[in-house]
């Protein structure tokens, strides 16, 4: 087991090693002695196999084919025998695995009834379409020797129709009687061993398995016209005889499966197909219970929900803190779908290393680019959608480590329009080049260099004995003053700050180190400090299209007060983050932070009065990371397009065509 | 004397050094020192009234200027300078009463008979006008100046004043001295109980599912939410948490301790959470004679808040808080600097702080003032502690309650 998983952990960190993954096979061998256990096993995965080729377009087919071939003696065979009959083909696969698993599955295997017995599988998988794909992986051998089934049901599958799947599921009646004793002795076992087992099922499949699925796929394909016929004839009959029973044995295996589903989620990831389809929509109401139950057994990131969540704000998303890097860092080997460039901005995302719009929207679109570079189009597949499908569990996976940003959100929009209209004619590596290109472009023309328009706009607006109050650390800000220091013009700069962040400090220490004179001081001495400024220069995470500003919480308190003070407020924001939705408060849409960085004040240990309480249930936690301005509070929006009051910003908005 | 110049010295000193925080605290010690001071004051058999002013005024500059920002000081001083006068002129009217009668029945003398009626009958309005009109936060700051000689009456009924003091000398002597003592035991026991006289009106203004904000910690607040609780009201309430003291999280641990629903949010949230807010509940500072607010920092910021999202604020305050000044340029002049430690660690930012470099000035300063002004236009409410007995402290009565411009007009009404 333990070598196994070694191999395991080293596979998906690399692409290639995936080649080298053959380690499943001998793992089998090795946990031949346990073969009781091991049955129940066998009896599991085919129907994730089954499952397999249907749900998962496999990432890497190319690769994996090689990899079988070279390394994976047990599949090679299976290729090869793609043209030999159904019968025949499983029989390969069975003996391989016989050895490691189930004598009585091998005899099943080679005897005639061996189309049953997958055709349980596949019955199990109809019921386990539900539940998420982890244990589709089930064992490569079962896989093999599912094969007749498999193909034939590729038909079926193929179709997409239910009754493909109900039929199946009889079919998997069937199989008790076929297996008669040994199988369902093999059952009754399956429920009592499985909580012991499951761990090793779900970590034994991943290449093998997809390696066997690809091929039952291939041969599925060129079984199908012959005998695909045939067997669906075949399994139609059983169908109708012992639906009922059928039914029983899938659904506990259904239970067992959510069970070690649950104790580890991540290991194993639905595929990309399952995941494209659920991705959890960027603004997914979090009050709706099943959604929410949806997403969670999708969910790469686990979760743990917060203990007091706040009545209010129920609808976004209130997890735990902390909980989940440790928890990633240990899973980093084995997600094998997800690119490690994405991996590891995801999990940058959650340790909050990365902050700040432009900051996660360029290293999110690095991240891509890796990944596309990295990417290899499937066989069978269309780049375009197989691609975009990738980027939406990438996406996913992001936003589970960190609800995305709007100028992220953007981004994404960019690169999935740029992918939908890559011209066919295009190969793949040019397709590729072309979209790294694109997202070079990107990065260039909407982010560093609207960043310098904006600067540039931004300092005619500095004059000599300017007072310049800015909140938070926002980088284009930040480039403004420097810029206008550089330039030699007389200002002074008030820094105002907030909790839990205190962003601002670091803000602080860059412009005190370059030579400007600050002043700092808290958002509660707005109204004080306020007397003083002349010009209030604040960043921006989007501007909606009424014209709000969607930014830092505390944005909002700074430009009223200076509203108040009859004191000018420019809003700088680079046009890629303006969004055309419109909210009109900050509860609707925002994102929540982790409520313990509320109670704790770091550098005050004389504030512990909530250490001991976080647990009542009377006390909630609240920490908002967003707030909404409106825009009469707003006296201009400098951008790339140039200066806009913020009431005009819909024409901004109309001239700026995505790119 | 000199027991009592250490007492004063030593309430200076902890004034100077803000050792005594909150109004409240002030207040209640400044009560108690001034009547340790007046029971200590060696009276005369004359003017005694203008010798016990003398003293409390002396004393009174002192604490002031130890911390002018501490109004509660200078309102107890004021109130103090009152109950003295108000003492006196009820002795004095009696007194003069008693005059009147013996007057009325001698008609011997008919020169000295009309001399006598003219004389008591400007005492008597004199003393009447004096006592009808509403005693008031206006008179005293009128008669502050000119203290010494009697004050209030005109020269006549200074006269009278001192024919009745050499009638009930012995009387007089013992009974203003203790009057006036009984009278600040009162005050005291007001400012005590302050808290509960305005808790009490609590149900009044909070109804049921009631969403409340409120920042910092204020014991007023904290007591009116929890009467309320008390009620059976069902209530949330949001706690800014009020940096750079972080007096929320007192606050919210206090009212959790209650059983009440609290969410802790950071300044910064407040404009976000108070479109979702029913009231702002909030304690203050000062409350000046414009009706503008002096409160702890951060509140102008939920004011103007609170006026954008027509969310009633509500400011809840003792009577000892009500300050018959008028602010000038209140942020500035009626503030308190505080440590920077509180904003910034020194460790962390030594290097910026460094005078050595550049042209010589600090390139970096921290402010971390004490108090907002709260102008009166974005105060919705005041509600100050109703049940005073006594009938020096009437004015309060009226101004218990009332909006903003009310509170405003009664302010100068009756002040």
């Amino acid at each position: 087991m333990d070598p196994r998983k070694g191999k395991m952990v080293i596979d998906p960190k690399v692409r290639q090693v995936g080649f080298v993954t053959p380690g499943a096979p001998p793992d089998r061998s090795q946990s031949v002695p346990v073969e009781s256990s091991s049955p129940p096993v066998s009896d599991m995965s085919p129907s994730g196999n089954s499952l397999s080729p249907v749900m998962i377009p496999p990432p890497r087919h190319a690769s994996d084919n090689l990899s079988s071939s070279l390394v994976f003696q047990s599949t090679r065979p299976v290729p090869v025998p793609a043209p030999l009959s159904p019968r025949r083909r499983p029989s390969i696969g069975d003996n391989i695995m016989s050895g490691s698993y189930n004598p009585s599955e091998s005899v099943l295997s080679s005897s005639p009834t061996q189309p049953t017995s997958s055709k349980i599988d596949d019955g199990d998988f109809s019921e386990d379409l539900s539940s998420p794909g982890w244990f589709r992986r089930g064992n490569p051998g079962k896989v093999a020797s599912s094969f007749p089934s498999g193909g034939f049901d590729m038909t079926a599958v193929r179709s997409n129709t239910f009754p493909a799947a109900t039929n199946l599921t009889t079919v998997s009646v069937v199989k008790p009687p076929g297996v008669s004793e040994i199988g369902e002795g093999g059952l009754v076992e399956v429920q009592n061993d499985r909580p012991p087992v499951s761990k090793s099922v779900k970590e034994k499949p991943s290449k093998a398995e997809r390696r066997a699925l690809q091929e039952s796929q291939r041969a599925a394909k060129a079984a199908a016209k012959a005998e695909g016929s045939k067997a669906a004839a075949g399994g139609a009959a059983p169908v109708s005889s012992k639906s009922t029973k059928a039914v029983k044995p899938p659904a506990q295996k259904k239970e067992v499966a959510q069970v070690a589903v649950s104790e580890k989620k991540g290991t194993d990831r639905p595929p990309e197909k399952d995941r494209k389809k659920d991705v959890p929509h960027p603004r997914m109401q979090f009050d709706d219970k099943q959604r929410v139950e949806k997403a969670k057994r999708r969910a790469i990131v686990k979760q743990t929900e917060a203990r007091n969540r706040v009545e209010l704000f129920r609808h976004l998303p209130q997890y735990e803190h902390g909980t989940q890097l440790p928890d990633l860092e240990s899973k980093f080997f084995q997600l094998d779908p997800m690119h490690p460039a994405v991996y590891k901005v995801g999990l940058r995302y959650l340790a909050g290393d990365i902050s700040g719009g432009n900051a996660r929207c360029i290293a999110m679109l690095q991240a891509f680019k890796d990944a596309i570079r990295d990417y290899s189009t499937p066989p069978e597949k269309a780049l375009i959608r197989d691609l975009t499908a990738k980027i939406g569990s990438y996406v996913s996976f992001l936003i589970e480590c960190r609800p995305l940003s709007i100028s992220m959100g953007n981004a994404i929009k960019f690169l999935k329009n740029r992918v939908a209209k890559l011209p066919l004619t295009l190969s793949e590596s040019e397709a590729k080049a072309t979209l790294q290109s694109d997202i070079d472009r990107f990065i260039q023309e909407k982010i560093i260099i609207a960043d310098k328009v904006i600067v540039d706009h931004a300092v005619s607006k500095i004059r000599d004995g300017d007072v310049l109050l800015t909140y938070g650390s926002p980088t284009v800000v930040e480039m403004i003053l420097l810029h206008a220091h550089e330039l030699g013009k007389q200002f002074r700069v008030v820094v105002v700050d907030s909790r839990p962040k205190l962003e601002g400090q670091a803000l602080l220490r860059r412009l005190v180190a370059k030579g400007l004179s600050c002043t700092y001081t808290h958002i509660n001495a707005i109204s004080y400090i306020m007397h003083e400024v002349t010009r209030v220069f604040l960043g921006a995470s989007s501007v909606l299209s009424n014209g709000t500003v969607y930014s830092r919480v505390g944005t909002a308190c700074v430009a009223m007060v200076a509203h108040a003070f009859r004191v000018p407020v420019l809003i700088c924001c680079e046009a890629y983050k303006f969004h055309e939705r419109v909210q009109l408060d900050s509860i609707c849409s925002n994102e929540l932070g982790d409520p313990d960085s509320v109670a704790k004040v770091p550098g005050r240990k004389d504030i512990n009065y909530l250490d001991s309480w976080t647990n009542s249930e009377n006390l909630q936690l609240l920490n908002l990371i967003y707030d909404v301005t409106p825009s009469d509070y707003v006296s201009m929006i400098v951008t790339d397009y140039g200066m806009v009051r913020a009431s005009k910003i819909v024409v901004v908005k109309l001239f700026y065509h995505d790119p | 004397m000199p027991d009592t110049q250490a007492l004063v010295n030593e309430f200076v000193v902890k004034l100077k050094r803000r050792k005594v925080e909150g109004s409240h605290a002030t207040a209640r010690l400044t009560a108690e020192l001034l009547r340790s001071v007046i029971s200590q004051q060696r009276v005369p058999y004359t003017n005694q009234a203008g010798v016990l002013i003398e003293a409390v005024k002396a004393v009174g500059e002192q604490l002031i200027s130890a911390n002018p920002v501490e109004l509660a000081v200078g309102n107890i001083v004021r109130r103090v300078l009152h109950i003295i006068r108000e003492e006196d002129l009820s002795l004095a009217t009696t007194a003069i009463g008693g005059l009147n009668l013996s007057a009325g029945s001698d008609d011997e003398d008919d020169a000295e008979l009309d001399d006598r009626t003219v004389l008591s009958a400007a005492a008597v309005a004199a003393a009447a006008r004096s006592t009808l009109r509403a005693p008031s936060l206006h008179t005293l700051l009128e008669d502050i100046p000119d203290s010494v000689a009697a004050p209030h009456t005109s020269s006549s009924g200074g006269d009278s004043e001192g024919k009745s003091k050499s009638a009930d000398k012995n009387s007089r002597t013992r009974k203003l001295k203790h009057d006036v003592i009984e009278a600040i035991n009162e005050l005291i026991q007001d400012i005590d109980t302050c808290h509960e006289q305005i808790a009490e009106q609590a149900v009044e203004h909070i109804h049921q599912n009631e969403v409340i904000l409120t920042l910092g910690r204020s014991r007023t607040v904290m007591e009116f939410l929890c009467a309320a609780k008390e009620k059976k009201r069902s209530f949330r309430v949001f706690v800014a948490e009020g940096a750079p003291r972080y007096q929320g999280h007192v606050l919210a641990k206090e009212l959790v301790a209650r059983g009440l629903q609290t969410t802790v949010i950071t300044d910064s949230a407040v404009f976000a959470m108070i479109s979702r807010v029913n009231m702002v509940i909030v304690g203050a500072h000062a409350i000046m004679a414009n009706g503008g607010v002096i409160a702890p920092v951060g509140l102008n910021m939920v004011a103007l808040a609170a006026q954008r999202h027509a969310v009633p604020f509500v400011v809840v305050a003792g009577s000892h808080k009500l300050c018959p000044l008028y602010p000038h340029n209140p942020e500035v002049l009626l503030n308190d600097l505080r440590s920077p430690s509180e904003l910034l660690d020194f460790g962390e930012f030594s290097d910026c702080m460094d005078f050595g470099t550049g042209s010589g000035a600090p390139l970096l300063h921290v402010v971390n003032p004490a108090f907002d002004y709260v102008p009166p236009k974005l105060v919705s409410l005041f509600i100050t502690d109703t049940c005073y007995t006594t009938e020096e402290l009437t004015p309060f009565c009226n101004f218990c309650i009332g909006n903003t411009s009310g509170a405003v007009a009664l302010l100068l009404i009756k002040y």
